[in-house]
């Protein structure tokens, strides 16, 4: 492997809330380093601090300790610089604009011209497979196409990192699976570096190129795994000994959290 | 900034454009159905309970007022002179609906930027409305009246006094109204508060906003009426309620003829606001 300064650097980082009863431990003393171009999942149980981590890169919350460099700037100055793209669980349309508008959100609020916009936002939806949607509203879409809006806005203004929250979390599984697959495929022609949360385990072992497992009470880094299946994946990845060993890994590392 | 209120969208699926004409038809004869109701029920208490006109005129008699003439049949016809004297106050209430309008636009738009704000000025603000309309529209009345302002000013200033506070209210539970995690979207592109107001904060609170609207239409038609009351009013349609009033004994159809104008105008300016929110919010409006 090349050595290289890694995108986002992660030292001790911990973060409390001040709760009902007390203080809370979201996250303790978190180190991690992550590579250009990488994809990453956060994996484990609820209140193990995977999305309060997502959002402290992303600079959606301050760290209470610790510190988060990313390209070497803080997260702050990342996100003025349009580093980020994020998905949420929920896809976070507006109602009130178009598949179009919705996706030219971003570059609206960058002050890109109409016709930037309009090509740009074309050729996204063009990628999630959505070309045909460009003047539906959002309401109109099912549930996966909503999400697949949400991942072309997130994509049109080429951020080099994506922060990705559960994005197939309210997906059925045939869905999720179409998803995961087509994720792989756009993210292999965009250069961005991926952090995606899940608490699927084989979603998070057929797309990472390391799983990072993470555990509660305090929400700490239990394992790193990395994920060795070549690419590019497919359905027959699914199926291959190999990946059921790797989900297998995953399995007993986060029952040992 | 602008176009985001503007293209709100005429798109309509496939499937409700369909739906529509039938869906018009049946409403119409929801409408048409109801009328007949209301009427043979009318009628029929007349005629089973021996109701006087007194009590209650005959729905044709009322009708009929409107083509009579005023002054024992040498002026003009009763509904040209209540046409008339609706339009001044629809101008009146037209008026105020903007005036309180604004007003309440803007105190929501400073309440949610402060909650310092918010906290110190609120309670006046429901407390203003507390306070009887009946007395304040005298006080309004004589001292604009002293001011030299022209006398549809000061109905207008009662209208707006009622509409502000639906409008305040409406307009700042809307602006709070943006999606969960949108926020954070807006931050992630690192967007200015102003871009934060116009691209999410605004549009989100368009429907909140028309409901509010709807209410303050018809307040402001009752504001305008309770402006003309006072004496010394000469026109509007508060002023042919009150003559109608005294006259009640005599001439009971011209009462229910003047409340039947007031009634019609309520609806018409509530409908305004209903055909401008389904242009404006488009296919979001569904209420």
């Amino acid at each position: 492997m090349q050595v290289q300064a890694p995108v986002i650097a992660i030292n001790n980082l911990t973060k409390t809330y001040e709760g009902g009863a007390g203080q809370v431990v979201a996250l303790a003393n978190v180190s991690l380093q992550i590579g250009a171009g990488e994809f990453i999942s956060l994996i484990g149980p609820s209140g193990c601090g995977k999305s309060t981590l997502m959002r402290l890169i992303g600079d959606l919350t301050q760290p209470s300790a610790g510190s988060i460099a990313v390209k070497g700037k803080t997260p702050t100055c990342a996100r003025r610089d349009r580093d980020y793209g994020i998905v949420f669980q929920a896809p976070v349309l507006y109602d009130w604009r178009t598949v179009q508008r919705n996706v030219e959100l971003p570059l609206e609020i960058m002050g890109q011209p109409r016709s930037e916009r309009a090509r740009r936002s074309a050729e996204m939806l063009k990628l999630v497979g959505l070309s045909e949607f460009e003047q539906a509203y959002p309401r109109q879409l099912s549930g996966g196409m909503q999400q697949r809006v949400a991942i072309a806005r997130a994509l049109v203004f080429a951020p080099s990192i994506l922060l990705m929250d559960e994005p197939f979390g309210a997906l059925d599984e045939l869905t999720r699976e179409r998803m995961q697959g087509e994720l792989l495929e756009i993210w292999a022609r965009t250069n961005a570096t991926v952090i995606f949360v899940t608490h699927s385990i084989p979603e998070a072992v057929f797309l990472s190129d390391r799983v990072v497992v993470m555990s509660p009470r305090p929400g700490r880094i239990e394992a790193i795994i990395p994920i060795d299946l070549p690419r590019p994946r497919d359905t027959l990845t699914r199926e291959d000994p190999h990946f059921f060993a790797l989900a297998t890994e995953v399995r007993e590392r986060l029952r040992h959290s | 900034m602008s176009d985001d209120l503007i293209l709100l969208g005429h798109d309509v699926p496939a499937a409700s454009r369909r739906v529509r004409p039938l869906l018009r038809e049946s409403r119409t004869f929801a409408v048409i159905t109801l009328v007949v109701v209301i009427v043979v029920l009318w009628e029929s208490a007349k005629l089973l309970f021996h109701l006087p006109d007194r009590k209650l005129p005959h729905i044709g008699s009322i009708l009929l007022e409107f083509g009579t003439r005023t002054q024992g049949g040498s002026g003009p016809y009763w509904g040209v002179l209540m046409l008339n004297n609706a339009a001044a106050t629809l101008g009146e209430a037209l008026t105020g609906f903007v005036l309180g309008g604004v007003l309440g636009c803007l105190l929501a738009v400073v309440f949610t930027a402060s909650p310092l704000l918010e906290r110190g000025l609120l309670p006046y603000v429901v407390g203003s409305q507390l306070v009887p309309i009946l007395a304040i529209a005298p006080m309004v009345v004589i001292g604009m009246g002293h001011l030299g302002a022209p006398d549809w000013l000061s109905k207008a200033i009662i209208a707006a006094y009622l509409t502000f506070f639906p409008v305040t209210i409406g307009m700042l539970r809307g602006l709070r109204s943006a999606p969960p995690d949108s926020l954070p979207l807006m931050h992630s592109y690192a967007a200015s508060s102003s871009q934060i107001f116009w691209k999410l904060r605004l549009p989100a609170s368009l429907p909140y906003l028309f409901t509010a609207l709807k209410i303050a239409a018809t307040a402001s038609i009752i504001g305008s009426i309770i402006g003309e009351l006072p004496v010394g009013a000469a026109r509007g349609i508060g002023v042919v309620v009150v003559n109608a009033a005294q006259y009640y004994n005599s001439r009971p159809q011209n009462l229910w003829a003047a409340v039947l104008v007031a009634s019609l105008l309520g609806l018409c300016f509530y409908g305004a606001v209903v055909l401008a929110e389904r242009l404006i919010v488009g296919p979001q409006a569904q209420t």
